[in-house]
């Protein structure tokens, strides 16, 4: 078990296209950490560069307080998870799990008993004599899981750990994933597209645009204050309300309507700057008719999202979304305001958050 | 809200004739469709079965190409293959037949067009085509031109080889008849191999691999453990393919003529002295039917290995 430390990880690949731009960061011992972002964002390459499977341009990989930007992947005591599970067909669950072991040349005797109990662990004792091609989705996935265990490796990475399962084993796994790292906890680093993801089972996370980490944070802070609109803009089930807004004094002018400046950005204004005003759907409250200091508009769209509703409002042109409750969303076309939490409500400057 | 559910569309079902898989899918009818297979048929029965039957038939004469056993054959049974198994020539050029395919396809082709597409299977650009370009080369020529080649390479007094070693005189077709052309098949016939793993080691997924570098195998360990069980299918394939194209190749022919010695005779030019230099058509052809058991039981040998679960 180890800490995982980058420092000015650069990694260019033929043709000049620069997948890592010098990105440093520190993931404690024994955390959880989430590398997310849209496709085509380095997390995959980066996770790899970890892994030694791409070697890195510039820069370092330091686990465990050695450098190993340098060793070949199978001396850095890091194991794997693969997004399609690379279990080997031809051999059974026994062979699979304890195949690490069997390269590092531990007796037979030895590596069966590993396996066998890293199985018990995760409930495959039943299974130890299947193939891969006899196994369901998520059981595949445990004995990936299991061979990593095997391992005893100093750091655990996964690959977009869960894609590969369907939507409801996709809930399952993740609330045992997020078990099994607390238990064992060994450092694991896993990369995911899915915001809702990382935001669920991660410590600590990064989330990553073109190369470059652009927030880490815990899930609660990425959530409730996104340091820049990419952020705000990806996480999150219902899309972050953006909107322009102009400085007057201590309110701020968003879509024809007042509203007061939020008290992150309170003394950090200029009057008459020009703004971008950001406020989830779920910190607004809605209300029926024009309300000081709300966006008030007419109702155009309803969606349902189980126990609530997201109401959309046609605020002078623009788009505002909220979130009601169930049993008090508003009819279609109605006159209403949605008030945004003061401190739930950020400023944008340049795309940068404004806040002390 | 109450569940809506309409019931069933029954006049449809009950008019509609029963569907099940009919045996005459497009509606021909017997005779139609088989008179569009009949020009096929017929050309598999002219130029296939019909030469089989006739080599069969021929191996139970005593058919000559001249003389009087060509105006009137005589039947003489199972005397011409009792005739094979007591021919120390049949059984020397064998012996040497499976030497040849052992040496130039499973040990030459396989080994060195393996070889050849695991070293390229991640390179790009001018290296992998030039070394596939020479490759193929070798495979597209037609065989005239290759036998001149080698000849023109291996020769004693004026031969490329024996300029280039500085070694004038040295008869490499004399004193290494069968080296010769063991290098010479491979040679030939290594582009077939090499393009096939190319395509099946594309085909390896590369998770696997990099699973097993993680876990800290070497190079033969992935080959071991990743590579070979996932393109054995393809290997037994390929075994076949040329173990079998092998067995029946005359190239040599036009290098060594089956000499010195007859140390490279094998069977298929065997076969051709036999039946065509010494004139006994019969014989010939009975050891081409020997040839074609033998052949038969080899496909079998693979086959079997093939359907066997990895």
């Amino acid at each position: 078990m180890a800490a995982i430390e980058l420092r000015g990880l650069t990694k260019v690949y033929p043709g000049g296209v620069k997948a890592l731009d010098s990105l440093d960061l520190t993931i404690p011992d024994g955390e959880f950490f989430a590398l997310l972002g849209p496709s085509g964002c380095g997390k995959t390459t980066l996770l790899r560069t970890i892994a030694g499977l791409e070697t890195a341009t510039g820069g370092a990989v330091v686990i465990g307080g050695r450098d190993v930007t340098r060793v070949q992947p199978g001396g850095r005591d890091v194991a794997m998870v693969f997004q399609d599970y690379a279990l080997f067909p031809h051999m059974d669950v026994t062979d699979n799990i304890a195949y690490p072991l069997r390269i590092k040349k531990v007796a037979k005797g030895e590596r069966r008993a590993k396996a066998e109990e890293v199985a018990a662990r995760l409930g495959l004792e039943k299974l130890m004599d299947r193939r891969p091609g006899q196994l369901s989705g998520g059981q595949q996935q445990r004995v990936a899981l299991a061979r990593v265990m095997a391992t005893q490796a100093q750091a655990f990475l996964f690959d977009e750990p869960l894609s590969n399962l369907d939507a409801r084993l996709r809930l399952e796994a993740r609330t045992f994933l997020k078990k099994l790292q607390r238990e064992l906890g060994v450092t694991t680093v896993f990369v995911t597209h899915d915001q809702a993801e990382a935001l669920a089972m991660a410590d600590r996370m990064a989330i990553m645009e073109a190369g470059l980490i652009r927030q880490i944070g815990t899930p609660s802070e990425v959530f409730q204050r996104p340091a820049n609109t990419f952020v705000a803009g990806f996480i999150g089930s219902t899309p972050m309300n953006l909107l322009d807004a102009v400085a007057r004094g201590d309110t701020l002018e968003v879509a024809g309507c007042k509203v007061p400046v939020p008290a992150s950005a309170e003394g950090l204004v200029v009057d008459g700057e020009k703004l971008v005003y950001g406020v989830r759907p779920e910190y607004m409250t809605y209300q029926a008719g024009t309300v000081e200091g709300g966006l008030s508009g007419s109702v155009v769209i309803l969606e349902n999202l189980g126990a609530s509703h997201l109401v959309t409002l046609d605020v002078g042109g623009v788009t505002v979304q909220g979130v009601v409750a169930e049993g008090e969303e508003p009819a279609l076309g109605e006159q209403g305001a949605v008030v945004p939490r003061s401190d739930r409500a950020l400023v944008y400057r340049d795309g940068e958050l404004v806040a002390a | 809200m109450a569940q809506q559910t309409s019931p069933p569309d029954t006049k449809a079902l009950d008019e509609s004739p029963a569907r099940g898989y009919s045996s005459d899918a497009a509606g021909l009818g017997r005779l139609r469709a088989g008179a569009f297979v009949a020009p096929a048929l017929a050309l598999i029965a002219v130029f296939l079965v019909f030469p089989a039957l006739w080599v069969i038939y021929l191996g139970l004469m005593n058919y000559r190409l001249t003389g009087i056993a060509a105006a009137e054959p005589q039947f003489v049974g199972l005397d011409n293959y009792l005739k094979a198994l007591s021919d120390p020539g049949f059984w020397n050029s064998t012996v040497l037949t499976f030497q040849f395919v052992l040496g130039s396809a499973v040990i030459g082709q396989v080994v060195l067009g393996f070889t050849l597409a695991w070293l390229m299977r991640n390179r790009r650009g001018t290296l992998k085509s030039v070394v596939e370009g020479v490759v193929i080369l070798a495979w597209i020529l037609p065989s005239a031109v290759v036998a001149f080649l080698w000849v023109a390479l291996l020769d004693r007094d004026s031969g490329t080889l024996n300029a280039l070693l500085g070694i004038p005189g040295f008869a490499w077709l004399l004193d290494y008849p069968m080296l010769s052309i063991i290098l010479f098949n491979t040679w030939r016939g290594t582009a077939f191999s090499m393009m096939l793993y190319g395509a099946a080691l594309g085909n390896v997924p590369p998770s696997h691999l990099e699973s097993a570098r993680l876990a800290g195998a070497s190079g033969w360990q992935q080959l071991r453990d990743v590579v070979f069980p996932h393109i054995r299918g393809h290997i037994l394939t390929n075994l076949l393919l040329i173990s079998l194209w092998t067995f029946n190749d005359f190239g040599p022919f036009l290098l060594t003529a089956g000499g010195p010695e007859n140390k490279t005779e094998i069977l298929a030019v065997y076969v051709y002295k036999t039946a065509l230099q010494a004139g006994d058509l019969g014989y010939g052809a009975a050891i081409s039917t020997i040839i074609l058991l033998i052949n038969l039981v080899v496909a079998i040998f693979y086959l079997r290995l093939l359907r066997r679960k990895g």
